[in-house]
This record gives structure tokens, C-alpha cells and sequence, in this order.
């Protein structure tokens, strides 16, 4: 495991940290980490503890769970409970609160909810049961919504009638846009998200340099690449320079994976807008199915309420998703929302920052000192 | 949601050249592989498996890298892997795999 240790290596991280402390002198710089996934290793590591207080990060929107608003939990619950309906999930997406409760409340209810792995699964459901309608609630961004679409054309392929998908796949250059044009947060740069970015390459992200004058370097999920993450964006800031930059080049490409952006292409379409928890309505910043697939669409098959439901009030998951509040700045934080029983979306996944803050925010001390650190 | 558990390709065209059997902590599965189709996959590659598919093509040291980190995660990793190994669309009925007499790492 030699390897691995290169990554976690204490003295390399207290080089990195140095560093890191020495360009940023005495300015101060707020990155953003779009990825949910980075989130999730910034407070499993502790990375905000070991930061110089000049280098601030603030956590995006990139948790695919975290940004479904409540009216499309609420459209799902309305398909879940049509008679004879068998409805598939991530699981993630089960304690997700609608409007209306979540999914496990409509199972609860009588309703035939089924958690599912893969996509195929929910297909294959479609297959054994061929006088009862399937639909998968298919959430994600780019990551997993070419999965969605390889499952989409082998229901056409075996020609599966009662297979539907409620797509509620997004994309992820729209919400980074949404958020550079916010007015409530002034940002450095960003962390480019990992996963995703295998699939879109780095092209996409060519804007935020170029339109708004921000660095971005997509990152891997090492604590190691985070903070090497870091220094290449305050030494591009340093140097004048603005540019897209590949921390994470042992795993994704510039160009991405042409064939999984081939397939999505064939079968899904960007929708006019879609609604974002915390960031509204947002322009072709989804995906639909294509009407070449609209017998498999569960959008035109069921009839949903289809409206917008407003967060509850003491809910900031919005604020939280635009990296304005920190999760423990949220009045209902650790109290009335944990994620036992959670009022917001990014305390549900383990991607959220609420959740990953609840899970590890508390062994920040102990985790900086394994990064050879203490304070 | 976005976890990629690594897998070391086993076996290619099971059935389909979509598919390929694939070791995930010693125990193997069949996962579709069409997203990486340019990558012409062979026996002893690793790759990272998302939802079923392989998403990308990945060095051994990464895959090395990848389960550290979801081991550290716990539940999480636990979850997902008992996600992968039910899921009915990756059985591998019939298929001999290998004993599980090592954990990757």
C-alpha cells in the first residue's frame, strides 16, 4: 500500500500546507469544492482544520441528491403511489423529504417502493413483472445518467413497454455558472469535481477562466489532492495566470469519455430549465428523455402534481448548497435535522455537507493530527 | 451516490461484449462495460465501478487508492458493496469465481 500512504504521507501534507500558507500571505481566498465527494474527504480528513485561516473552502452543489427540489420528491411520491406502479430508487434518494413525506413514507403507506443498485436492476424488475408499470427515479449528474441511458436503450432494444424513467439527471457546468452569477458570493476559484469530469472532461469548465476570470483545477479525492489542489490554484493566482488546470490527470481526461457523452446525446435532450434546491430554476441545466424515447418517459405516462414546493423555513440547505452558510451555521443543524431524520436534502447523503460535517466535523482534531498537524 | 468501487476485469465478452466479470474484493460480479468500450478492457485491467458500469479505466495504484478511501468510510463502503454484490443485474449464476482469500490492499 505503498501508494496509498504517498497520498496520506504527514510530511507531505505539512510541505503542501506550508506552501499553501506562503502564497496565500496575507490575502485571503475563498475556493469552492463543487464536488459532494470532495466535501465528503475535506471533513473526513479534517483538510479545513489543517488550512491556514487565509484559505477558506466553501462546498458546492455538486451532491445529486442534495439539489432535487422538493416538488420532484413529490412528483415521484404521486408516481410511487399509482395503483400498480412498481417504483425503483438509489437508496439515497428514499429519505429524501418531499412536500409530502419521502419515498419510504409512501412504502410505508402501501406503496411498492424498491431500492435498487443499478439501473438494470430496476429493468430487469420491468422484464419479470411484465403486467405491472416500472419506473426508476433516475437522479445524477453526468456520472451516472450514461447508465440511465445504456438501460434506456436496452429497453428499446428488448422492446420493454412497461419500463419508464423519471429523469431527473443534471448537469454540472449550469449550477457553476449559476453560482459565479450569484451576488452572494465573491469565490476564487473552485476545486473541479472528480467523477463527473471523466465523463465531461475539463473543456466544459473553460468559461470560468475565461468569462469570469476564475481558476479551476478539477481535483482528485486524496487529501493529498486537495491540498495539492490548492496550491495550484493560488500559484496560477500568483503567476497572473487563469486557467483549467488537471490535478486528477491519473483519472480524467481533457476530453472526457466521448462515448459516454455519444450515448447521452442520443437519448436525452437539456430541458428549457429545471429547479434546483437552493439555486431555482436554472436554463438547460437537465436532462430529458428524447422524444425518439418518450414511450419510456415516465414524465408523459403518469400524471404528477408537477409544482413547486417551497423549503421548509427553518431549512437552509440552499444557502448551504451556494457555499453562503457553513452546515453548522444552520439554525436546525444537529437538532432538528440529523440524518436520522433529516429536514434537508444535504443531510441525507453521505455527499452532503451536512451530513458529512455531522459524521466527521467532530474528529477534525484527531484527523489533523494524523495529518501530522495539531491546534 | 457518486461512489466508484474498483474492480479488477476478470473476464470480457461474458455472454455479450458489453459484458465483463469482475472482481470486487475477491468476489466477482458481471458489470456492463459499454461506457469504456474504447478502452478495449482486458483481463487485469481495473476500472471504477458506478451503479453497475464501469466508468473509467484506472491504474492499479488507484484502485489501491479508491478502496482505502471507501474503507475508511465505513457504512457507506459497507452499503455499497452489499449494493453491488445483491444487485440482480451483476449475478454471476453458474460463473465459478474465485475464493475471496484476500482483501484488495
Amino acid at each position: 500500500m505503498k501508494f496509498v500512504d504517498e497520498y496520506r504521507d504527514p510530511v507531505a501534507a505539512r510541505h503542501l500546507v506550508a506552501r499553501i500558507t506562503d502564497l496565500a500571505g496575507d490575502d485571503h481566498f475563498k475556493f469552492m469544492e463543487v464536488c459532494g465527494g470532495h466535501t465528503h474527504t475535506i471533513y473526513r480528513h479534517g483538510i479545513e482544520h489543517v488550512l491556514p485561516e487565509s484559505v477558506e473552502l466553501v462546498h458546492g452543489p455538486g451532491c445529486p441528491v442534495c439539489v432535487i427540489p422538493m416538488g420532484r420528491v413529490d412528483d415521484a411520491i404521486a408516481i410511487a403511489e399509482t395503483p400498480n406502479v412498481i417504483f425503483t430508487s438509489f437508496g439515497d434518494m428514499m429519505r429524501v423529504p418531499g412536500g409530502n413525506g419521502n419515498l419510504l413514507g409512501a412504502k410505508a403507506r402501501g406503496a411498492d417502493v424498491r431500492f435498487v443498485y443499478s439501473p438494470l436492476d430496476a429493468l430487469q424488475i420491468a422484464i419479470e413483472n411484465p403486467d405491472r408499470p416500472v419506473v426508476f427515479f433516475a437522479v445524477g449528474f453526468e456520472t451516472t445518467a450514461p447508465s440511465t441511458a445504456i438501460t434506456l436503450l436496452q429497453a428499446r432494444a428488448k422492446a420493454v413497454p412497461n419500463f419508464h424513467v423519471f429523469s431527473n439527471h443534471v448537469t454540472i457546468v449550469p449550477p457553476i455558472k449559476a453560482i459565479l452569477e450569484s451576488p452572494d458570493l465573491r469565490l476564487d476559484g473552485f476545486l473541479g469535481p472528480g467523477h463527473v469530469s471523466t465523463v465531461v472532461g475539463n473543456r466544459p469548465y473553460r468559461f470560468v477562466p475565461e468569462k469570469y476570470g476564475k481558476p479551476l483545477v478539477t481535483t482528485g479525492f486524496e487529501p493529498l489532492d486537495i491540498l495539492q489542489a490548492i496550491v495550484m490554484l493560488l500559484t496560477q493566482i500568483r503567476e497572473g495566470r487563469c486557467e483549467v488546470e488537471n490535478q486528477y490527470a491519473r483519472v480524467v481526461r481533457d476530453e472526457g469519455n466521448p462515448r459516454a457523452l455519444a450515448i447521452l446525446a442520443e437519448v436525452f435532450e437539456l430541458r428549457p430549465h429545471f429547479e434546483w434546491r437552493g439555486l431555482g430554476f436554472i436554463s438547460q441545466s437537465a436532462l430529458r428523455l428524447r422524444r425518439e424515447f418518450a414511450a419510456w418517459d415516465a414524465e408523459l405516462h403518469y400524471s404528477v402534481p408537477g409544482v413547486r414546493v417551497a423549503d421548509p423555513k427553518a431549512c437552509q440547505c440552499g444557502e448551504v448548497l451556494k457555499g453562503v452558510i457553513k452546515p453548522w451555521e444552520c439554525k436546525v443543524f444537529g437538532t432538528a435535522c440529523t440524518p436520522e431524520t433529516p429536514i434537508g436534502t444535504c443531510m441525507v447523503s453521505s455527499e452532503g455537507a451536512c451530513a458529512a460535517y455531522y459524521n466527521f466535523g467532530r474528529l477534525h482534531r484527531e484527523a489533523a493530527v494524523t495529518l501530522g498537524r495539531s491546534r | 451516490m457518486c461512489l466508484g468501487i474498483p474492480g479488477l476485469i476478470v473476464e470480457t465478452n461474458v455472454r455479450h461484449e458489453h459484458l465483463a466479470r469482475v472482481e470486487v474484493n475477491g468476489v466477482g460480479r458481471v458489470i456492463n462495460v459499454a461506457l469504456l468500450e474504447d478502452e478495449h478492457l482486458v483481463p487485469g485491467d481495473w476500472v471504477l465501478i458506478h451503479v453497475g458500469f464501469a466508468m473509467s479505466k484506472i491504474d492499479e495504484a488507484e484502485a489501491n487508492l479508491a478502496l482505502a478511501s471507501l474503507q475508511m468510510m465505513g457504512g457507506i463502503f459497507t452499503d455499497e458493496v452489499e449494493a453491488l454484490m445483491t444487485s440482480p443485474s451483476t449475478t454471476t449464476a453458474g460463473v465459478p469465481t474465485r475464493a475471496p482469500d484476500r482483501m484488495i490492499g
